[in-house]
C-alpha cells in the first residue's frame, strides 16, 4: 500500500507501559492501520527504521544503545514525539540521577541483598551506561510533546488522528495529565 | 465616582488599598498564581501574576491599583512568559508527578495545565535534596519545594509560630526549620496548622493521607485552577 503514513515506535528507558496505552485504543487501532503502517516497533519487530513520518519515543535516555536509537529515529523520522513522563523528564528511571553510577551498580551486582557470584556485567554486548538518565529533548529536537504516566489511549488517538487530518495536534484539558 | 482600572479592556472597580490581584479576582478575573493567597501578606516571588501596567511588568500581587491604569494580562506574550516561569519552577526541583502523592490536588501542575505546558523546555536540573521525615504527622519533600514562602507566612501570620524560613540564595536557595537539630520533629509544628496546609506542591504533606481521594476524583482532575482559585480566594480578597 503505497501513500500509508509511516510511523515508528520505540521504548528506550522506559516500561511499555505507554506502549500498552496505545494498544489501549482498541478496536480504533483498525481504523489507524487503514492509514498508517508500522515502521520499526515493537508490535512489528522491523529493527531499523527508514523514511517515516511519525516516530513515537517512550521513556528516558540511559545508556549508549538509546543514544544510537533516538539518533536513528531523529534521522528518520520527519516528525519525533515523546511519549510519556520518562521521555518528557526522566521519569522514574532519573531517581538513580541522585546517586553515582558506581553505587548504583555495587548495589545492584555487588553488595546489595542476596546478590550472588557478585560481579558487575562487562559483556561486550551490553549497552554502557550513562552517568545519569536524561529527558530526550536534551538529547535530540523533539516535535511534540505527550505527557502522562502513561498517556491515555485516547491522547495517541486525539494527537494522532490531528495529525493524520493534518490539523495542528491540540490537547483538551481532559487530555493533559503528568500521572 | 469609583475608581476603575481597566484589565485586558474591561473596567473593573477597585478600592484603595487593594492590588491589582485584588481588584481583580474580586472582579472575578483569575491572574496566574502560586505563592499568592489573600489572606497572607503578598510576597511576589513566583512570577507568575506577572502582568503589564501602563507599558511596564509588574507582580498583580503587590502592585497597588491606582485609578486609570490600563492592565494587560492575558496577552500572548504574558501567556507564553508564565509557561515558560511554569517550566523553570519544574526543572529547577525534582517534580515527578507520577509518583507523588499530591498529584491532582498540586496547584503548581494545575498551574502548568491551564497553561497547557506539555514539556519542559530546559535542561533538567536533576537538584539532590532530600526528604525530612522526622515528623509522626507531617513530612517535608525539599524535591518539591518552589519557595513560594507560603508555609513561612502561614505560620507567622495564622499560627502565631515560626517554624519555616528559606536561607540561602539563588539556586542553594532551600526551606529550613526552626530547630537547632534541623528536623521538623524538634520544631513546634502541629499537624493542624494552617502552615502544613497551605503549600501549593506536595512539599509539605500530612502523613497517612495522600490517597484518601482517589486519582481522577481530585480537585484539578476535571476542574482548571482558574475555576477553582475563584470560587474560593475571590471571597477573601474583600478588603
Amino acid at each position: 500500500m503505497a501513500n500509508k503514513i509511516r510511523v515508528a515506535t520505540t521504548s528506550l528507558a522506559g516500561c511499555f507501559g505507554c506502549h500498552m496505552s496505545f494498544l489501549d485504543i482498541d478496536e480504533r487501532m483498525l481504523q489507524l492501520v487503514e492509514v498508517v503502517e508500522f515502521d520499526r516497533s515493537p508490535l512489528t519487530d522491523i529493527e531499523h527504521c527508514t523514511n517515516c513520518d511519525i516516530g513515537l519515543i517512550e521513556g528516558g535516555v540511559c545508556n549508549s544503545e538509546n543514544v544510537h536509537v533516538l539518533r536513528e529515529f531523529r534521522n528518520n523520522c520527519k516528525i519525533l514525539v515523546a511519549v510519556g513522563a520518562c521521555a518528557i523528564n526522566g521519569g522514574l528511571p532519573a531517581m538513580r540521577n541522585h546517586i553515582p553510577l558506581e553505587e548504583c551498580l555495587s548495589e545492584a551486582y555487588l553488595d546489595g541483598v542476596g546478590v550472588e557470584n557478585p560481579q558487575i556485567p562487562n559483556d561486550i554486548e551490553l549497552p554502557l551506561l550513562l552517568d545519569q538518565v536524561y529527558p530526550i529533548h536534551e538529547v535530540v529536537k523533539i516535535d511534540y510533546f505527550l505527557p502522562g504516566c502513561p498517556p491515555s489511549a485516547d491522547v495517541f488517538w486525539k494527537f494522532l488522528t490531528d495529525l493524520i487530518e493534518g490539523r495542528e495536534p491540540s490537547l483538551p484539558y481532559e487530555l493533559v495529565h503528568y500521572d | 465616582m469609583s475608581k476603575t482600572i481597566t484589565i485586558d479592556g474591561k473596567t473593573i472597580p477597585f478600592e484603595d488599598g487593594q492590588t491589582i490581584m485584588d481588584a481583580a479576582m474580586t472582579a472575578d478575573i483569575y491572574i496566574p498564581h502560586l505563592c499568592h493567597q489573600p489572606e497572607f501578606t503578598p510576597h511576589g516571588s513566583c512570577k507568575l501574576c506577572t502582568v503589564n501596567v501602563n507599558g511596564r511588568n509588574c507582580t498583580a500581587c503587590t502592585f497597588p491599583a491606582m485609578d486609570g491604569q490600563e492592565v494587560l494580562s492575558e496577552t500572548q506574550e504574558l501567556i507564553d512568559d508564565r509557561k515558560k516561569i511554569t517550566q523553570m519552577l519544574f526543572v529547577e526541583g525534582n517534580h515527578f508527578c507520577m509518583s507523588c502523592e499530591k498529584t491532582g490536588n498540586c496547584q503548581l501542575q494545575a498551574v502548568a495545565y491551564h497553561l497547557n505546558m506539555l514539556d519542559n523546555h530546559f535542561p533538567l536540573f536533576y537538584p539532590d535534596r532530600k526528604v525530612d521525615a522526622s515528623h509522626a504527622e507531617v513530612m517535608i519533600d525539599h524535591n518539591r519545594c518552589i519557595f513560594c514562602t507560603l508555609c513561612v507566612r502561614a505560620s507567622q501570620q495564622t499560627d502565631g509560630k515560626n517554624v519555616f524560613a528559606l536561607s540561602g540564595r539563588g539556586i542553594h536557595k532551600h526551606l529550613i526549620v526552626n530547630a537547632e537539630s534541623g528536623l521538623l520533629k524538634d520544631t513546634d509544628v502541629d499537624v493542624n496548622d494552617q502552615a502544613v496546609h497551605v503549600c501549593p506542591t506536595g512539599a509539605i504533606l500530612v502523613k497517612r493521607t495522600g490517597y484518601q481521594v482517589p486519582i481522577g476524583e481530585r480537585i484539578y482532575d476535571h476542574q482548571q485552577i482558574d475555576q477553582v482559585a475563584l470560587a474560593s480566594e475571590r471571597p477573601k480578597h474583600g478588603k
